[in-house]
């Protein structure tokens, strides 16, 4: 009993962060009823997965633009245009892949700091320089795709990250053993690092939930993360798409979390003059987090373009705001300062979940704007009256 | 009919339980220049906010009597038209609008609700004349200078039929020949039958023009004087505006032997390209190891400006004159070069650019000097904690926890966040800003405390100050200063509060 009034508690008390999460479990759950499970099978599931990754890795740097207070409107058609750029260089210059993808992203940070200058040193209106820049590079694309249309790559090498699944070693009743073996060690580094932050949480006095509630949390997300190593062991594995988004994810939650740099840009954005007058320089802040917006649009291009096996005169169309979507609904907030990277994916995978839900069900694309675009606003409702609460 | 046009009777006004204004009288004769002077804080402002409907009838206690009838004004516009034309000290014009626009903003000439916008020039150009202002009404309200502005807003407020003109600190942001110029003004309208009241710090514009002057104090009525019976001079009214008690709430210290020279600026001058103002002049000043120096004056003195020039010129000013910091000639570009060293800023507006709100404490204690708790940029939660904590006992900062977030805590305990962070980085100077602003006497004696433990232990402090008691009673030396120079300087054996003000309101 006492155990029920402590998870109702913690519910309450932290509904905004749990919120994302049964939202996504309940999504989820609604799907597989409805359509007979056949939504939570393995070659479903891999399939939603794959498609989500270039608009998760977008939404992962959206949400830290947005964290400092600004907006980039130019990320969709600068991946599309560098996707171009990645299939020109392979398919017509005759570069390799393991040249080609470091100087794409490199071409997108030395972007991204010239969208960086125009707000940070220029002071023109995020909203603004990005309008300009989703234009030029928009025209940019279909210039460097106008004699060709289409490029089709036949690069296997490449076309495997959009498209390739981590090598099975062996396969184990069917299952992918690898794929077993990675969804293993993340469940062990898991529960590693929640019990190792607890000790020391307990070792500076602070309150933690109690044993029963946090052993029934690790059981439960451990299990989740088994049920999904299982699901896609039994298909293909795990994708090179998927392995990509779990790393940016974990890379940038560290950065956000745990280092100077992170603490600065969340500084930035709670409170820019208070950040100035503690010695932080707003201005680099604001270059850092548009330049790596910048790569994380190319590494974006790089996974559409991989993923199609071709770059079209229209790739990139409206990434930018089903990135903003997923961040928002991730828990970004506009006013600044708020945002978890984790949650952008969260909220990629929601947005994702719902299309391909909805496709498997046979909604109308009219519906299914509209719906998506409920769950949008209704995300952002809960966001603010979650808010005024506390 | 009475000879008052304006009697405002036993107005007594709470903000959440703190006495504002408590029985104040304010009786203005028709006709006259009546000035309202009095300290930062003392009221006035409040006062005439109760007047112009900012705070509505029902939640101040008393009448206001305004041309012989009881008025209830709901809002500002109940005052307004009652004939009551307040200017504050921030115009509220539109940059990007013209002259006629502006005059007639909110107070449209219409004919059948579409705007006649030849009668509107035709009717600004007659205002412009009335206060002697030789613009074309084209002219956009960014192209004017202060002064011009200030003038239109009188238009704007004569459009209205004004019968009782409000001018809050109206020649603060004026040079002399405007400040002159606007004075004259006043005089000539005062002929055309408008009343005035005026507030202002500068004694000498109120000599120079009031007939009636009302002293304000800790939200009381302190005195009327009246210039017919010669009573508005000088020394009367800096008697009458600082009488207040000095209670013995400052800790004691040992005085010792101030060190050598740690901070020295010479012929110190700071220009605001935003505002295109000089903001410091010629400012000449230093600071020994371990003194408090009080840096005294009113709002708007430009005490903040010169700490934030300090401050690795944290509002990108052009500056001029020399920072010598332990004996070399510095130049600080940006403020985590002033951290470096070793000067450490605690803001006055602590909700607006001193504290991350929605940030726990202890984030807010680290943001300053988080090499400190880092190794290579990953930052050691466990280490920050250890330093939370002992700055949260250190400052008895009262708080459930270090994980509370920084914007529901009380004044007193946000004030200790915020000079927690300071400490934190180990300054050698510490520029203390209105360090005990809106915050309770328990709160302020600790602080106190805290000053005076950091000094012994060779600590430097400047404090910002308009509060004369603090700066009396926890001073080695003081400077004072008004219209962004020092205007005077002197040990705090020497020092009184009527010195002060009276330098402090040149």
């Amino acid at each position: 009993m006492n155990l029920f009034k402590e998870l109702k508690t913690l519910l309450s008390e932290n509904i905004r962060e749990y919120g994302m999460y049964i939202a996504l479990f309940v999504i989820f759950l609604t799907f597989s009823f409805m359509t007979d499970g056949l939504f939570m099978s393995s070659r479903n599931l891999s399939n939603l997965l794959d498609s989500t990754g270039y608009i998760a890795v977008l939404a992962v740097g959206m949400t830290l633009v947005i964290v400092i207070r600004h907006i980039d409107l130019s990320i969709g058609f600068l991946a599309g245009f560098l996707g171009a750029i990645t299939a020109i260089l392979l398919m017509h210059a005759g570069v390799p892949m393991y040249i080609t993808i470091p100087i794409i992203l490199i071409l997108g940070i030395i972007i991204g700091l010239c969208t960086g200058f125009l707000v940070a040193q220029v002071g023109i209106p995020a909203f603004v320089a990005t309008l300009a820049g989703m234009l030029i590079f928009r025209g940019a694309l279909l210039q460097v795709t106008e004699k060709t249309g289409t490029i089709i790559i036949q690069d296997k090498a490449f076309n495997m990250i959009g498209n390739g699944y981590i090598p099975s070693l062996l396969e184990v009743n069917g299952l992918h053993l690898l794929s077993l073996i990675v969804g293993f060690l993340g469940i062990l580094l898991y529960i590693y690092s929640d019990i190792q932050t607890r000790k020391n949480k307990i070792k500076y006095g602070f309150e933690v939930i109690s044993k029963e509630i946090f052993a029934l949390k690790v059981v439960f997300v451990s299990a989740i993360i088994a049920y999904i190593t299982w699901i896609l062991a039994g298909y293909n594995g795990f994708s090179w798409t998927v392995i990509i988004m779990v790393l940016i994810v974990v890379i940038y939650h560290f950065l956000t979390t745990k280092t100077v740099l992170g603490r600065h840009i969340y500084a930035v954005g709670s409170n820019p003059e208070a950040a100035h007058l503690s010695g932080m320089n707003v201005k680099k802040i604001t270059y850092i987090v548009f330049g790596s917006m910048g790569m994380l649009a190319a590494l974006s291009g790089i996974l559409f373009t991989s993923r199609l096996q071709s770059a079209t005169t229209t790739a990139g169309t409206l990434f930018e705001l089903d990135a903003i979507a997923a961040a928002y609904v991730g828990g970004v907030s506009s006013a600044g300062g708020v945002g978890k990277v984790t949650g952008a994916v969260i909220g990629a995978i929601v947005m994702a979940a719902l299309t391909n839900g909805m496709n498997l069900l046979g909604v109308g694309i009219s519906y299914q704007y509209m719906i998506r675009g409920g769950v949008l606003a209704g995300a952002v409702i809960f966001d603010v009256m979650t808010r005024k609460k506390r | 009919m009475s000879k008052y046009i304006l009697e405002m009777n036993q107005i007594s006004k709470h903000f959440s339980g703190v006495k504002a204004l408590s029985d104040v009288n304010f009786k203005v004769e028709k006709g006259e220049i009546h000035c309202l002077i009095g300290e930062n804080g003392a009221g006035k402002s409040t006062l005439m906010k109760v007047l112009s409907g900012v705070h509505p009838y029902g939640t101040y206690e008393g009448d206001i009597v305004f041309e012989g009838a009881v008025q209830q004004f709901n809002k500002i516009s109940d005052s307004v038209k009652a004939g009551i034309g307040i200017i504050y000290q921030e115009l509220a014009l539109f940059p990007d609008l013209s002259v006629y626009e502006n005059i007639f903003a909110g107070n449209e000439v219409k004919r059948g609700g579409i705007i006649d916008w030849n009668q509107t020039i035709v009717q600004a150009k007659k205002m412009l004349e009335k206060v002697k202002l030789d613009v074309n009404p084209d002219t956009l309200i960014k192209d004017l200078g202060v002064g011009k502005q200030q003038l239109v807003e009188i238009a704007k407020a004569l459009s209205k039929d004004v019968k009782l003109l409000i001018l809050d600190e109206p020649t603060a942001a004026l040079n002399e020949d405007d400040s002159e110029n606007l004075l004259e003004l006043l005089g000539e309208l005062k002929r055309q039958g408008i009343t005035c009241i005026m507030i202002s710090h500068k004694l000498k514009e109120v000599i120079s023009i009031a007939d009636k002057a009302t002293v304000l104090r800790d939200g009381q009525t302190i005195c009327t004087l009246d210039a017919a019976k010669g009573e508005i001079q000088e020394s009367i009214i800096i008697k009458n505006m600082v009488g207040r008690e000095i209670d013995d709430i400052y800790p004691k210290r040992e005085k010792k032997k101030a060190g050598e020279k740690i901070l020295e600026l010479s012929n110190w001058s700071c220009y605001d390209p935003q505002l295109g103002r000089q903001v410091i002049k010629d400012v000449n000043l230093h600071v020994k190891k371990g003194e408090i120096v009080g840096l005294a004056g009113l709002m708007g003195s430009g005490r903040t400006e010169l700490a934030l020039s300090i401050f690795g010129n944290a509002k990108s000013y052009k500056l001029h004159g020399d920072l010598v910091l332990n004996g070399t000639s510095t130049t600080l570009k940006h403020t985590s070069d002033a951290i470096k060293a070793g000067i450490a800023y605690v803001t006055e507006d602590r909700k607006g650019d001193g504290l991350f709100l929605i940030q726990d404490i202890k984030s807010n204690i680290s943001a300053a000097n988080l090499k400190g708790i880092s190794r290579k940029g990953v930052i050691n939660d466990n280490e920050e904690i250890k330093i939370a904590e002992n700055y949260k006992n250190s400052l008895t900062i009262k708080a459930s926890s270090l994980e509370q977030m920084t914007g529901n805590l009380s004044g007193g305990n946000q004030q200790k966040v915020s000079l927690g962070k300071w400490l934190f980085v180990g300054p050698k100077l510490l520029i203390l800003d209105e360090p005990t602003r809106g915050i309770d006497v328990g709160a302020k004696f600790e602080i106190y405390t805290v000053m005076n433990k950091l000094i012994e232990a060779g600590m430097s402090i400047v404090m910002i100050s308009s509060e004369l008691g603090e700066v009396l009673g926890m001073s080695d030396r003081v400077y004072v200063m008004a219209q962004g120079e020092i205007k005077g300087e002197m040990k705090v054996e020497e020092a009184n509060q009527e010195k002060i003000m009276q330098l402090a309101t040149q």
